[in-house]
């Protein structure tokens, strides 16, 4: 028997498909229709707003068109696939959406905890699966990945944790963040107790995660070379400012790293382990966090940036609802829009224009459900 | 804690010997313990000392270091509750009080565990200290006794007449409650898991849980459900264990450590 019947969410898809499809060949006379699509789907849909996608893409028919594209993704907690098949279902959707995107991405950004418990069957794991990126990839390590052997494999697999690079006229650092001060000597842990007490998100026991000093001097003189006017992109684990101190949503010399990067004109920090829609503003500095493929966090009961808008509350019974990986569009004027591929809902986009005026310009869609 | 301390703890509650320091609240001003100084036995055997600092018991058959099972423990109590009654042959004992006892501990995790869950509770002014008729007075030891001194205030004890140290062992067995529901909260395997996914993982902190929000109509499971039914829905997917009965002592461990961490949160039953 043919399959004749398609559920509301087969074409909800196939609508969806076929709009992004359109996206790709815009002219203007394109761009009408398919904004006249979008907002049939934004009304079909019910939201309140028109914004969700339709508004992304009138600013992109009106030329502000990216100098290039990065992919990431994040924070995938890799437990041997022997032992656990759901993180490992996660990444894989998520290369499969990268390695789908066109024009693809000029490289992926991996954000850390590519492993949950540092081991080497889930490092090798995740070294294999990354392969399977066509763009090349840019690794940046997390708690997870470092405190079982801190950090000997994954030095071993993909080099030193903190480099710098430069692509198209923006200058790239990537940071080791999550450092932390020596707890385990002390106590005489083992090695397998070190990083189970790190990987517990509020095992009060542990250390904040830091740049550390001599990583703050390498800065300073990577950033040296660089021209004022360049701009910026810098790449951490932890959020390079403080969030929530009981979960390390926190970098605790993050004052002075930022004072490294004032100097520049434009400045954005990606960073991962927040497993969340985050967006904060600091000065001249836009941050964002990641998404991750594995579980998504609830937001921290206090000090959650004013810019950010939550996501809507995750459903517990999809395993990718508030999870993904998403794109970051980096602007002819250096500053990058950050777009969230959230699986299972319409993505969501935050735009470099919405941090630089301080929450009042192109305001991403508002969340249904905040958290509790 | 030595195992001669765990003893000495556990007979002092069982038999409810005055002092209880170890069990006493932060709050509450811990008397002075002196050093009971035991023999050494010349076996190398354990050597068991009574909370009064005199009295003692050779273990035949379990060496220093050694772990007593609960029945040898109890006899070693026993024993050395016969002795000190043989020396204080006037001495006027109640009955041992009834106390919930916290489920004991299911087993020690692999890594040392967080930071206790939630901090002790500050417990009411008791009403006094040793059992006397006749109402709250300054002598009756409660730390806010004197100050309310010459208040018009009822007499006695809604549950009797219970010294501090009864409520400090109150205190301490809802505290030691909520502690097993943070270390089963914390340990994939103790939740029966079989992917290494525990529920802090996504809930740090019980963070999430929001428990004063059940009952509440379950959109996804088409019923009312309560905390319990989502805690054994994430039992059974996201951790991949088989659920547990509700009067399971990990279930009602893991209620306690979740409502404790919401303590103050306004209940909302029915709340999106």
């Amino acid at each position: 028997m043919g399959n004749k019947f398609r559920s509301i969410e087969t074409k909800h898809h196939e609508e969806r498909d076929a709009f992004f499809d359109d996206l790709k060949r815009l002219d203007r006379r394109a761009f009408m229709r398919v904004a006249g699509i979008s907002a049939g789907i934004v009304a079909g849909m019910g939201l309140r707003t028109p914004q969700s996608f339709q508004l992304v893409n009138v600013a992109e028919a009106q030329g502000t068109k990216p100098r290039f594209s990065f992919a990431y993704i994040s924070d995938t907690h890799l437990y041997d696939q022997k032992l656990n098949d759901r993180f490992v279902r996660s990444i894989l959707k998520a290369v499969d959406d990268v390695n789908a995107l066109d024009p693809q991405p000029d490289f992926v950004l991996f954000g850390g905890d590519l492993a949950q418990l540092g081991q080497a069957v889930e490092l090798k794991l995740g070294a294999q699966i990354l392969k399977n990126l066509k763009a090349p990839v840019k690794m940046m390590v997390g708690e997870h990945d470092w405190f079982l052997d801190m950090g000997e494999l994954w030095r071993e697999l993909f080099g030193p944790p903190n480099y710098s690079f430069d692509h198209k006229g923006v200058h790239f650092v990537v940071l080791n963040s999550i450092l932390e001060k020596d707890f385990w000597t002390e106590r005489k842990l083992t090695p397998m107790e070190r990083m189970k007490i790190v990987a517990g998100l509020d095992n009060g026991i542990q250390s904040r995660f830091e740049v550390g000093g001599e990583q703050r001097a390498w800065l300073q003189q990577d950033l040296a070379k660089v021209d004022k006017k360049t701009p910026l992109i810098v790449f951490s684990h932890s959020p390079l400012y403080k969030y929530y101190r009981p979960w390390n949503f926190w970098t605790d010399d993050a004052d002075d790293v930022q004072a490294l990067l004032k100097p520049f004109e434009k400045v954005t920090v990606i960073h991962g382990h927040t497993h969340q829609l985050l967006s904060n503003q600091i000065g001249n500095i836009s941050f964002h966090g990641m998404l991750s493929t594995a579980w998504p966090w609830p937001y921290a009961p206090e000090g959650l940036p004013k810019l950010t808008v939550q996501m809507n509350r995750p459903d517990p019974f999809s395993q990718f609802d508030g999870c993904g990986n998403g794109r970051m569009d980096v602007l002819e004027s250096g500053l990058v829009d950050k777009l969230y591929n959230l699986w299972e809902r319409n993505p969501i986009t935050v735009r470099a224009s919405y941090l630089a005026s301080g929450g009042k310009q192109d305001a991403p869609p508002r969340t249904k459900l905040p958290s509790y | 804690m030595t195992i001669r301390m765990k003893l000495l703890v556990g007979a002092g509650a069982l038999l409810s010997f005055a002092g209880g320091v170890a069990l006493a609240g932060e709050d509450s001003a811990a008397p002075e313990v002196k050093k009971h100084a035991v023999p050494t036995s010349k076996d190398g055997d354990l050597v068991v000392g009574l909370c009064d600092g005199v009295t003692s018991l050779e273990v035949d058959g379990v060496k220093e270091g050694q772990k007593l099972t609960r029945e040898q423990a109890l006899r070693v109590s026993g024993a050395l509750m016969e002795q000190w009654l043989k020396k204080n042959p006037d001495a006027n004992w109640d009955p041992a009080p009834a106390v919930a006892q916290a489920p004991p501990p299911t087993k020690t995790p692999e890594a040392p565990r967080s930071p206790p869950a939630v901090p002790s509770t500050p417990q009411k002014p008791s009403s006094g200290g040793t059992m006397v008729g006749g109402g709250v007075k300054p002598e009756s030891g409660g730390k806010d006794v004197k100050k309310q001194q010459g208040a018009n205030l009822q007499d006695g004890h809604t549950y009797g007449a219970f010294s501090q140290r009864d409520e400090a062992i109150w205190a301490a067995s809802t505290q030691a409650f909520v502690e097993e529901g943070n270390r089963v909260f914390h340990d994939a395997e103790l939740l029966g898991g079989t992917v290494a996914v525990s529920c802090d993982m996504c809930h740090p902190d019980a963070s999430n849980t929001h428990p004063e929000t059940y009952p509440k109509y379950q959109v996804q499971l088409g019923r009312v459900a309560l905390l319990r039914d989502m805690i054994n829905w994430c039992i059974e997917n996201p951790v991949r264990g088989k659920p547990l009965a509700d009067d399971d002592p990990k279930m009602r461990a893991m209620e306690a450590y979740i409502y404790a961490k919401r303590k103050g949160t306004p209940l909302e039953y029915g709340k999106k």
